[in-house]
């Protein structure tokens, strides 16, 4: 019964073992020396400016999150209109629940001035 | 035409009244101005009870829908009798405690409904995928209410890490499901145990990994012990009614989906699942009473008082037959009235800010509020497992339904940590009752609405600890057609 996992087992070992190989290797063979441009965060990119830890405005995230949230909403109209016809009323009435719960959303957001950018 | 399966919407009544009470109290937060904090109060507490109207409208008709995919059996039925009794009770201490922090915002009876509705998914899902569902439409209200209050840094403190955890614990739920679906080909119940012993060689691993990683899954929402580590951050930095909604309902919907698991889908392999739960049950007995012991912090000790009785229900669960299901049904609905009165005590107690929320701020209550030392100390009792009170009555039945069955050393742990648990709920009522008074200004008011909340807890307390017969019988009603 536990035969057949074998080959995972031997996948599991081999997963594990390459990695520390890669690993011990260099630390024995290579030759170890920091420059400031090797300790660079791009050794071969642009060269660094100011701190990693910037902050930026929370809009964005809201904006973008809402934006998702309204997209998914249209994906989900795309095969609903497709088979439109087949589904008769009881598409409609499920389709027209699930808007009015998005609208419900979407007045909340314009309300509560989620979409104004100031 | 498509074949549109049936779908017995009349099964999710109560959910849907739920909902529209929710959009309801939304939609009065956007449009009307000035003062609703009220209104929109009152309006969750009729939606809640109309839904309990109707969940018991539903009582002995085990109907079942969306192509068996939920079922409305009374056990379902009686979990969710428990969670609406949980939100209406936790909607009664919310109303004075926003007010009093001035963070009156409608959407917090809007998330509360929102996890119930979830609550009650996970409680009569029928099938795995369902249950998942239920799991996140419960959850996701739950991460925004721990860090409701948003000025206060220990609060987003709270939401942050009870965000990370639970999201973690998804992913091992949903990796478990996997597990399952590979190994039995089916995620409905009822089919994972015909195939299970259907096959007549020994245990799957996969299906014992794929239960194993479900019940890590919910292990963290219910708070057993080795993934209890978010529960005192959470639960002291999570408004404190908040608090008390957490203990009881995510609590209540583990215990639901866990039953329905080991009761019917894991049945055939269940002597292999009854070890795992067997310990599991003694660490978080264990472990949440002896860490209970050293704390100052009333909440944090509350925190770990409940994941210590998270570790007395799993006695029930380790049980499993029908007698472990109805204590634990009982112990249940003991445990959410004695916790929402405890609950509710330290709300009528703290300050706006609850800066001062230890014990020994306590010391001296007796002599300037004996009625709220009287009832925090029988709560106190309750949860102690002192009779006449309805903490007694759970523990017996739990204990004698885990001797019934043979697991005696089970029921001693239990028994020695029950005795453990008294020292931490009795220096609280020595505190208010043998220490003097430290500070003189402590000035508290009665507010009608935590009244209520409080006295019917205490009611509640007494009613199920002396006349426990009626209780028995509904519980006992409720497990018809599971076994």
């Amino acid at each position: 019964m536990l035969r057949i996992y074998f080959p995972i087992l031997v996948l599991l070992a081999f997963a594990v073992i390459t990695p520390l190989v890669m690993l011990i290797i260099p630390k024995i063979l290579g030759k170890r020396e920091s420059t400031p441009v090797k300790d660079a965060a791009y050794e071969c990119g642009i060269p660094a400016k100011g701190d990693a830890r910037e902050r930026f405005p929370i809009k964005f995230y809201l904006i973008a999150i809402l934006f998702l949230l309204f997209d998914i909403e249209a994906i989900f109209l795309y095969p609903w209109a497709y088979i439109y016809r087949k589904l008769g009323i009881f598409g409609l009435i499920e389709m027209g629940v699930f808007v009015f719960i998005l609208l419900v959303g979407y007045l909340y957001v314009i309300k509560k001035g989620a979409l104004r950018w100031q | 035409m498509i074949q549109i399966p049936n779908i017995n919407i009349s099964i999710i009544y109560p959910e849907i009244i739920i909902f529209i009470t929710a959009v309801i109290i939304l939609l009065v937060e956007i449009f009307s101005n000035g003062k609703k904090w009220y209104a929109q109060s009152i309006i969750a507490l009729i939606g809640i009870i109309v839904s309990g109207y109707a969940v018991s409208n539903q009582w002995n008709s085990f109907a079942s829908g969306f192509s068996e995919v939920l079922v409305a059996d009374n056990f379902a039925l009686m979990f969710k009798l428990i969670f609406l009794l949980g939100a209406l009770l936790t909607v009664f201490l919310s109303i004075w405690y926003f007010r009093r922090e001035e963070i009156q915002q409608g959407e917090y009876f809007f998330l509360i409904l929102s996890s119930v509705i979830g609550m009650m998914i996970l409680s009569s899902a029928n099938e795995l995928i369902t249950a998942f569902l239920g799991l996140e439409v419960m959850s996701l209200p739950l991460y925004v209410l721990a860090g409701f209050d948003k000025k206060k840094l220990l609060s987003n403190e709270a939401a942050l890490k009870y965000f990370i955890m639970g999201a973690f614990a998804s992913g091992f739920l949903v990796y478990g499901i996997t597990f399952i679906y590979g190994a039995t080909g089916t995620t409905n119940f009822d089919k994972i145990s015909m195939v299970i012993s259907s096959r007549s060689f020994g245990i799957d691993p996969l299906l014992l990994l794929g239960f194993i990683l479900i019940l890590i899954g919910f292990s963290f929402k219910t708070a057993f012990v080795p993934f209890h580590s978010w529960v005192p951050d959470v639960y002291t930095g999570a408004p404190t009614p908040v608090t008390a909604f957490f203990s009881i309902g995510p609590k209540a919907a583990g215990f639901a989906i866990l039953f329905r698991l080991i009761i019917k889908a894991f049945a055939p392999i269940g002597g292999s699942i009854i070890p795992i739960l067997w310990i599991l049950a003694v660490l978080t007995m264990t472990v949440g009473n002896l860490i209970a012991l050293t704390q100052r912090n009333i909440k944090r000790m509350l925190a770990y008082s409940s994941i210590a009785h998270a570790g007395y229900l799993l006695i029930s669960l380790v049980v499993g037959n029908g007698r472990g299901a109805s204590a634990a049904l009982f112990y249940l609905i003991a445990y959410t009235v004695m916790t929402v009165g405890a609950f509710g005590i330290v709300i009528l107690l703290g300050e706006k800010g609850e800066k001062d929320l230890s014990i020994n701020g306590y010391s001296g209550l007796a002599y300037r509020y004996p009625a709220a030392a009287v009832v925090m100390s029988l709560f106190m009792f309750s949860l102690a497992g002192i009779p006449p009170t309805a903490g007694f009555i759970g523990k017996f039945y739990i204990f004698s339904s885990a001797i019934s069955k043979g697991f005696i050393w089970l029921a001693v742990i239990g028994i020695v940590n029950s005795v453990i648990s008294v020292y931490y709920y009795l220096r609280v009522v020595v505190v208010m009752f043998m220490k003097p008074e430290i500070q003189a200004g402590r000035v508290v008011c009665f507010p009608v609405s935590l009244m209520v909340a409080i006295i019917l807890a205490a009611i509640g307390v007494l009613q199920i600890g002396m006349f426990p017969q009626g209780w028995f019988e509904a519980v006992r009603y409720s497990l018809i057609g599971l076994f």
